[in-house]
């Protein structure tokens, strides 16, 4: 069963972040915040489009539901 | 005519248009759910929802043609807006209610 750790070290694989916290203990459904300098200049799409690209099969295969919400390390310090 | 075709034709002869899972009434899952009751509550008047269930080349066409691989998505005059996180932040942030008024 995907654990909530797991997909945080996914996602820190492909996309580097400042920060990520991941919820959800039932293997299948899972909460995200991401704040990543990657993001900055970019719309909200393409900063999940960012994260649905580092976690690449998985949102296919392991992953049946995620949400999430992205930040630049500015909109987080401010949030 | 072949899917990412077919997909333009709907989103672009379409104000708005949701693809989502189970139908307006009866969401089969729980973002669709969510993104319904979103567009709702943003006055939507003219609301074209294709339950991708129904057309399995539509389910999957639908995640090349946008590069997103998750359902729900929206689509308003023919852009896609985003799932049901960026609808919510939208929604919360008074944006979407004003993108659905240019399309109503």
């Amino acid at each position: 069963m995907l654990s909530a750790n797991e997909l945080k070290a996914y996602i820190a694989s492909g996309l580097a972040c400042e920060h990520i916290e991941v919820l959800g203990n039932d293997g299948q459904h899972f909460e995200a915040v991401v704040v990543s300098s990657a993001f900055v200049g970019k719309s909200m799409v393409q900063q999940h489009q960012l994260v649905y690209q580092a976690l690449g099969d998985r949102m296919r295969s392991e992953i049946h539901a995620l949400s999430m919400r992205t930040f630049t390390p500015e909109a987080w310090a401010n949030s | 005519m072949d899917t990412q075709e077919k997909i333009r034709s709907q989103v672009t002869s379409n104000p708005v248009v949701l693809y989502m899972k189970g139908s307006p009434k009866f969401p089969q899952c729980g973002f669709s759910g969510l993104a319904i009751q979103i567009l709702q509550a943003c006055g939507v008047k003219d609301l074209v929802a294709i339950d991708v269930l129904a057309d399995p080349a539509i389910r999957d066409g639908i995640k090349v043609y946008a590069n997103w691989p998750t359902i729900p998505q929206l689509y308003i005059n023919g852009e896609f807006i985003g799932g049901s996180d960026i609808m919510r932040s939208m929604y919360e942030q008074g944006e979407l209610q004003k993108l659905i008024e240019t399309a109503n």
